[in-house]
């Protein structure tokens, strides 16, 4: 693989619904196996850039480069670049019909083509290694929220992606279940797979993010090493945020 | 939680309220016996006391003609049971085709997304018994040759028509009701829109609307007496028939037990479905 190249390129994205104007220009590189975090309040754009990323949003404006191939252009296959960036929601969204293994080989079997074992075998494997073997043939309403966030995350690494993509995985779980899922992050980072997190978890954006990235009324208005970051924000809006947050005991 | 999975199915309706005996208190049985027996009792005293009591149970319980007719009449029951059994599978598939061109997004499929709701906005308009007259009587007229002209062969096809117009409705509100994030997750993963609807939108969406689309399907077993209009002799035609020979009514109510008896096994195939359904989810595979 060429190290020059960014695994993600976005160059002044746009996004409005109607008359909300929500990103105003995004620009960001990713790095391959970088892990970037988004930080920043509530409505600033954080979760419409992810969904961008992964173009379930149309782009008003701007490019999206992935791997040196610009994915926003005319007459892309957008399943094509789907299968090239995962992506995993607050809400874990899992198919409730189908038992856990019948999640995680759903995509590789359809769109990957795998036989019916190898995928079986590829999805075990994940389930494997993030604990949740025994799972297999449980319905995801039977699974703890943790377990059903980890699941989905293995539903995502099974299509093997060079970008994950993670837009506050953490927000609908009960605080003991949140280390968990953390966790299975920290691994991931630690393997050196390309990652972009939305996130609340300051103290987890510090432990596994090489940047992060404040997000304000739809820009990037700071971005900068955690220590740096975390620390001594230079903008005024980033201090506030993080003071917020602080008086707020999350960090 | 695994408590739950085990709970009968009539703890869980009693919950919901939806129980013949609801949320009833073991004192509460006598007064519902009490006052059941008031309420028929008065019922029952001022229809046998009506003057024309005896007339009518001549007229229309003749435990002779009762007898008589019940064998023919089952014998015309299987034309009715033959044609909601075709017509059943049919509209299965055509409504499920119906409510997915409704379904599509995007300009390019507005043309379908047209016709899909003119359809069923002219299907359900018009009444069953009228397209089932113009269907039988019109297209034979026609005097395609080759063409089929029997009463029963567009006796059904209306029925089908018709039926699919409720049924894709039925179908659509399955679809839009399995959230939006599902279709967001299929499509993330690669799936392409119609993998998505086929493989995680669909599945769901008709799960849930087994119930509603079933109680069609009792509306369309009794629609198929409608057929008897356009010269079928079905079950509702032999009634008429025997009772006209006989000057007598009883085979009407013959064939009225005839259609309770035939909805039945419906409402039970409900239950298990939603049963089962729950099961599932709830007990995951391991919960039998």
């Amino acid at each position: 693989m060429n190290g020059d190249r960014p695994a993600l390129q976005v160059e002044g994205l746009y996004k409005s619904f109607g008359r909300l104007e929500v990103l105003k220009g995004i620009d960001l590189t990713v790095a391959e196996h970088e892990v970037v975090a988004l930080i920043g309040a509530s409505g600033s754009g954080k979760s419409t850039l992810l969904r961008c990323l992964n173009l379930l949003e149309d782009i008003d404006a701007g490019r999206i480069v992935i791997e040196g191939v610009e994915i926003t252009g005319r007459g892309v296959d957008v399943d094509r670049v789907r299968r090239r960036i995962g992506i995993v929601f607050q809400a874990f969204n899992l198919f409730p019909h189908m038992s856990v293994i019948g999640n995680v080989t759903l995509a590789p079997r359809k769109v990957l083509r795998l036989g019916r074992v190898e995928a079986e075998e590829r999805g075990m494997a994940l389930l494997e290694r993030f604990g949740l073997a025994d799972k297999r043939d449980e319905y995801p309403d039977r699974l703890s929220g943790g377990q059903q966030q980890r699941a989905a995350i293995v539903r995502a690494m099974a299509m093997q992606p060079d970008i994950l993509l993670l837009d506050e995985i953490t927000a609908a779980l009960d605080p003991e279940l949140v280390a968990e899922v953390l966790d299975v992050i920290r691994e991931l980072a630690a393997e050196g797979m390309t990652l972009v997190l939305a996130t609340h978890e300051m103290g987890f954006a510090r432990d596994v993010a090489d940047r992060i990235c404040f997000l304000d009324a739809g820009v990037i208005l700071e971005q900068g090493p955690p220590a740096v970051m975390l620390s001594e924000p230079r903008e005024p809006r980033t201090q506030q945020f993080l003071q917020r947050i602080i008086s707020a005991g999350r960090l | 939680m695994s408590g739950e999975a085990h709970t009968t199915r009539d703890e869980l309706n009693a919950r919901r309220g939806s129980h013949l005996f609801g949320r009833m208190r073991p004192g509460g049985v006598w007064i519902a016996t009490l006052s059941t027996l008031v309420v028929f009792g008065v019922i029952g005293f001022v229809v046998v006391n009506a003057p024309g009591f005896e007339r009518v149970q001549e007229a229309f319980f003749h435990p002779e003609h009762f007898q008589r007719s019940i064998p023919r009449l089952a014998e015309s029951l299987w034309v009715n049971v033959q044609m909601f059994l075709i017509a059943e599978v049919c509209i299965l598939a055509f409504a499920l085709l119906l409510a997915v061109m409704r379904s599509l997004p995007g300009p390019v499929f507005f043309p379908f997304r047209l016709m899909a709701i003119s359809y069923v906005e002219l299907f359900r308009a018009v009444p069953g018994v009228l397209v089932i007259y113009l269907l039988a009587f019109g297209v034979p007229g026609l005097r395609i040759p080759g063409l089929v002209t029997e009463a029963f062969f567009w006796g059904l096809v209306a029925l089908v028509l018709v039926w699919s117009a409720y049924v894709a409705e039925v179908y659509r509100a399955g679809i839009e009701s399995v959230h939006s994030s599902q279709d967001a997750a299929a499509r993330s993963l690669g799936l392409s829109r119609l993998q998505g609807l086929r493989y995680v939108v669909l599945p769901q969406a008709v799960r849930r609307v087994i119930p509603p689309l079933l109680n069609d399907f009792i509306g369309l077993q009794k629609d198929t007496a409608l057929v008897s209009f356009v010269g079928v002799v079905e079950v509702f035609r032999r009634s008429q028939i025997l009772g006209g020979a006989a000057f007598n009514f009883t085979p009407y109510v013959v064939c009225a037990l005839f259609f309770l008896l035939l909805t039945i096994p419906m409402a039970r195939l409900v239950d298990y479905f939603a049963a089962r359904d729950r099961r599932r989810q709830l007990a995951g595979v391991g919960g039998r």
